[in-house]
């Protein structure tokens, strides 16, 4: 690690501020960054922490019945939210091990749009809306392929809006070592539509099953994932899993979600 | 009735307690007055010639002390092979020099080049980074088959990749062919030993301190062998006089191999000390372990079993490729072939053995023995290829396992890989395993877990090994440029209280425990009366370190023989008290009588006589009560086992889990059933995980690609079912004063064939076709085994 300058501003607008600063970074949970830093693999020259400012943090349930979850809550406080809908708590419960579910934060996760990390699948699949200290931006436009989003330069997210589906279900099949997602499938099912997204398996990062959605619309059973396939041209490749062996995965968890939805 | 102190008791773990409660003494806890921190700067390529290091600029860096490259020790010696292994035509094997830090070319990602040495850590690692060098990338040699057929070199002075073509037992290498050749069926199989980090909690550590008024150095370092790494140090790398160099290795966060070996670092430590007269230390990132700790296993096999139509066993015959990396680390060279080949022939009763090993230099770290050692790859062909020929016959393989197995009446046995096993019953050992495994009701399990869409495995085998190593007259004429007896000291204190030095290491065996037993038991004192001092050079006895299951079989003894001097020389001093002779007094239970006699004395009051000898006989009599004994076996030792293995696959994801796990050991006698279950316990995670998860893979140009948790799998508890462990089955061995063989490696061993037997066996109960799958099992690969 090289030295840095370390920030823990107090407001959303002191951190907008401290950002500005050059080779300034955001800090969420630290559970990427930190380590990349160990690794003299990034080196900002200050650390703008996220984690003491008071507005980004906690869950609370909107009039109209969706969730509102501050950016800089950890997922364990998601996990254990009596609020949070089925799928997104599995989640929540499954990400890495105590320590990193203690410390990494949602908005930590979603900024850093990790192709391997579970809660872009979660934010994509319900339709979840990704408020900033500037706009609003729906999960269909913020995830721009891997490691990339719709976030400007000095842009926080301050919270993630959640619809609340009828019902959902998250199946991750992990990677052995890392714990990440090698294939994760979320599921949200809103009655007359369903939206299903995929993370862990493509070069492009999260993205939508439509060809899932539009058999789930027409008949929502897991009967209906059975004779679908997954082009496995773009899927990710590494010693871990093959391109065929990931988008045979994203079937079969694609068919686990369907089952389990609750 | 089990007994509640020494021999046999299941006594708790004595240093646990240091250890739980976090206040072990490791290398790196270690901080001494003025110190200075070393860091290495490390090849980015698998092979380079090193064109220029240029250090000017890191010399100018903040708190710089001094800087060094590979030219500093061009003129010392080399870190060397402890065992030189001939080929089949009589040439020795090829040694290449292995310097200190890389001169002239780096022959692996990882190979330390230079090394900064400054105030704190931070800025040798900022300085490091500054230095210059010019490596002019060559292409690497990765793949074995092809680093024998090509003429790229990883050391161009020896002109060839092959450092040696070894055949155990050459004088049996036709008769072995022509039995294959005329055999009624021959069973084939090809496969892969997979590569293994082995990822010890503690990194690796040294730290060095130079006296100038004395020229004598201390190095603290993480070591399995103190005296080992000393003699290494002293007679090949930097000819510092063993009398003027201690080495200390303190508590040690577990080693698996991996630390019994000496590595550069050591030595640019102690040079550093030399040069700047100040302490140096360094301590490996967990990516430096990863990068540079001496890797295990990586074997590529072709085992074929030869059987007569009664399905007894005819010959096996095997022809390994054995990577040992870009250098010969300190036993890399007979892990691969004498604690291999001699180890072919298995349980078995079979009458040809022939083993031909082909060991390839690699642009990868160097690889040497890790739990096993050569054995567990052994095992794992055996008892992979005898599954293999029993799905060929359709024969139940334990059947055919029990059918070829060296019977209870026919040992001492001398087999057909040149070892004479002293003493074992293997179908007692499997009859405990049927009877805990309940492999007659599997049927039934299988039934369940099929119903709920699950594929279920039985895996069975059965394993040998060799170990307490080792009769040091029997490996010299192998090769061994070492001895391998082991020594303990004795020292019974004025006021009754013993302190032990011995030359075994503990770094997670619990030798602080099993020890005092053995002594307490013997002398019958109290055994937390006696202390273990271990790992300090200036402490303990030239004894020669802990691994291959060695240290009860020969360090014990070497206990045992201690003992009995002091038993001996109590004698004479009781004798002297109760005003009679020597051999009129007996000894038992603590307590000296004058036989035929009501006369006695405590052990405790002939201990004060000793150091308070007021009326000796002086000449007759000296004072002290302390004695040294070395202690060299006869043979080794021949723990074996009989392991079982259900598995459930789910045929969607390819997924396998553990659903139960039996192992029936004979260790021969137990000193601490407790901890020798905890040895099984931790020996069986490490071969499942290399059965399911470990694997360390390289890229075709030598990059690590596994070279972080990221990537590389350990075993967790959740991987794990609960085990059943048993170990009644017990034939003392014939060849120590204790009757104990060892325990520590057999976990590993026995466990990696075991499950993949059960894989395979779970494939086939759903028709697939397989027949073998290549560790680790991941899902993937399960997964294509089934879609192929």
């Amino acid at each position: 690690m090289y030295n840095f300058e370390f920030k823990q501003p107090k407001t959303i607008s002191d951190a907008v501020n401290a950002l500005e600063s050059d080779e300034a970074q955001a800090l969420g949970g630290g559970q990427t960054l930190i380590p990349t830093m160990k690794q003299r693999l990034a080196s900002p020259s200050t650390l703008v922490s996220l984690t003491a400012i008071p507005e980004m943090k906690g869950i609370c349930k909107n009039d109209d019945g969706s969730i509102s979850i501050g950016g800089g809550t950890t997922h364990a406080d998601v996990a254990s939210h009596s609020d949070i809908f089925s799928g997104l708590k599995t989640l929540a419960e499954n990400i890495g091990d105590a320590a990193v579910r203690n410390r990494g934060t949602i908005g930590g996760s979603l900024a850093n749009n990790d192709p391997a990390a579970c809660y872009p699948a979660a934010a994509l699949s319900a339709g979840a809306t990704i408020v900033t200290n500037n706009r609003e931006i729906s999960a269909d436009d913020f995830f721009q392929g891997m490691f990339d989003t719709a976030l400007e330069e000095d842009e926080i997210i301050v919270s993630v809006k959640f619809p609340n589906p009828s019902s959902s279900s998250y199946q991750k099949f992990v990677q052995p070592a890392s714990r990440f997602a090698m294939v994760g499938v979320f599921l949200s099912n809103f009655g007359n539509k369903t939206r299903v997204a995929v993370t862990g398996a493509s070069e492009g990062g999260v993205f939508r099953w439509s060809e899932a959605e539009a058999a789930l619309n027409k008949n929502f059973s897991d009967d209906s994932i059975i004779d679908l396939s997954i082009d496995h041209k773009d899927m990710i490749e590494d010693i871990h899993a093959s391109k065929e062996y990931r988008a045979h995965l994203v079937k079969v968890m694609t068919k686990r979600a369907v089952a389990s939805a609750s | 009735m089990p007994k509640d102190s020494g021999i046999g008791a299941a006594t708790r773990r004595r240093e646990d307690a240091r250890f739980l409660l976090g206040s072990g003494r490791y290398s790196d806890d270690i901080s001494l007055l003025n110190q200075t921190y070393a860091v290495f700067a490390r090849s980015e390529v698998a092979n380079g010639i090193i064109k220029t290091v240029d250090t000017s600029e890191a010399e100018k860096m903040p708190g710089v002390v001094t800087v060094f490259t590979g030219e500093d020790f061009v003129d010392v010696g080399g870190n060397p092979a402890g065992w030189l292994i001939n080929s089949r035509n009589g040439e020795p094997m090829k040694e290449p020099k292995r310097p200190v830090l890389a001169h002239g070319k780096v022959r692996h990602v990882g190979d330390a080049y230079a090394a900064v040495i400054a105030e704190t850590e931070q800025q040798a690692r900022d300085a490091a980074e500054k230095i210059n060098a010019d490596i002019k990338e060559l292409p690497a040699v990765i793949d074995m088959a092809s680093a024998l057929s090509g003429s790229n070199f990883v050391h161009d002075e020896i002109g060839t990749n092959q450092c040696y073509d070894w055949g155990w037992i050459e004088d049996n290498r036709e008769a072995t062919d022509n039995a294959i050749k005329n055999a009624h069926h021959v069973t084939t199989l090809e496969l892969v030993n997979n590569r293994l980090v082995p990822n010890a909690m503690e990194p690796r550590c040294s730290i060095a301190d130079y006296n100038p008024a004395n020229d004598d150095y201390t190095l603290y370092t993480t070591s399995q062998n103190p005296h080992l790494t000393r003699l290494l140090i002293s007679a090949f790398v930097l000819g510092i006089p063993e009398n003027k160099l201690t080495v200390v290795s303190p508590d040690v966060g577990g080693g698996f191999g991996s630390k019994i070996y000496h590595y550069g670092e050591e030595a640019l430590v102690l040079a550093a000390a030399k040069r700047i007269k100040r302490p140096v230390r360094w301590t490996a990132t967990r990516s430096e372990s990863f990068m540079t700790d001496a890797h295990g296993r990586d074997h590529a096999t072709k085992i074929e079993l030869a059987l007569d139509k009664d399905n007894n066993f005819l010959a096996f015959r095997t022809e390994t490729m054995a990577n040992v990396g870009a250098y010969l680390s300190n036993f890399s060279t007979v892990t691969p072939t004498i604690l291999h080949g001699t180890l072919m022939a298995g349980n078995y009763a079979v009458p040809n053995v022939y083993v031909n090993v082909k060991t390839v230099f690699t642009n990868t770290a160097p690889v040497d023995a890790y739990r096993g050692a050569g054995r567990p790859e052994a095992t794992y062909s055996l008892e992979r290829v005898i599954d293999k020929a029993a799905t060929e016959l359709g024969l139940d393989p334990t059947n055919l396992r029990r059918q070829n197995f060296i019977k209870s009446d026919q040992f001492p046995y001398v087999t057909a890989a040149g070892l004479n096993y002293d003493v074992g019953d293997y179908d007692a050992v499997m009859d405990r395993l049927e009877h805990h495994a309940d492999l007659k009701g599997f049927a039934k399990r299988r039934k369940k877990s099929e119903a709920k869409g699950k594929l279920r495995g039985l895996g069975i085998n059965s394993y040998i090994e060799a170990c307490g190593i080792a009769p040091s007259n029997l490996i010299g004429t192998l090769g061994a440029r070492v001895g391998l007896y082991d020594a303990a000291t004795i020292r019974v204190n004025a006021t009754g209280n013993i302190s032990v030095m011995v030359g075994a290491h503990s770094h997670g065996q619990g030798h602080e425990t099993a020890f005092p037993q053995i002594v307490a038991d013997l002398l019958g004192v109290d055994p937390n009366n006696v202390e273990i001092v271990h790992g300090d050079t200036s402490k303990i006895p030239f004894g020669m370190g802990t691994y291959g299951s060695r240290s009860l079989a020969v360090c014990g003894s070497a206990i045992v023989r201690g003992v009995e001097k002091i038993i001996s020389k109590g004698k004479k001093i009781a004798a002297h008290m109760m005003e009679t002779t020597d051999d009129k007094v007996d000894f038992d239970e603590g307590v000296f009588s004058v036989r035929g006699t009501n006369k006695t004395v405590s052990f405790g009051d002939v201990a004060l006589k000793a150091y308070i000898p007021h009326d000796f006989p002086i000449e007759d009599i000296e004072p002290g009560l302390e004695e040294t004994a070395f202690y060299d076996p006869q043979n080794f030792t021949y723990p074996a086992g009989a392991y079982a293995c259900e598995v459930e696959v789910d045929p969607e994801t390819g997924q396998v889990t553990i659903e139960s796990f039996t192992a029936a050991d004979d260790f021969g006698n137990i000193i601490n059933p407790m901890i020798v279950e905890g040895q099984v316990h931790g020996g069986l995670a490490q071969g499942i995980g290399q059965a399911l998860l470990e694997g360390c893979v390289y890229d075709e140009d030598g990059q690590l690609i596994s070279a972080s948790y990221m990537d590389y799998t350990m075993p967790r508890a959740a991987d794990l079912p609960s085990f059943i462990v048993d170990h009644t089955v017990r034939t003392p061995s014939t060849d120590n004063p204790l009757g104990v063989k060892g325990c520590g490696e057999a976990g590993a061993i026995g466990s990696p064939p075991t499950v993949v037997n059960a894989v395979v066996d779970a494939l086939r109960s759903a028709d697939h076709d397989v027949t073998h799958i290549d560790m680790p099992l991941t899902p993937e690969r399960v997964w294509a085994a089934m879609n192929n």
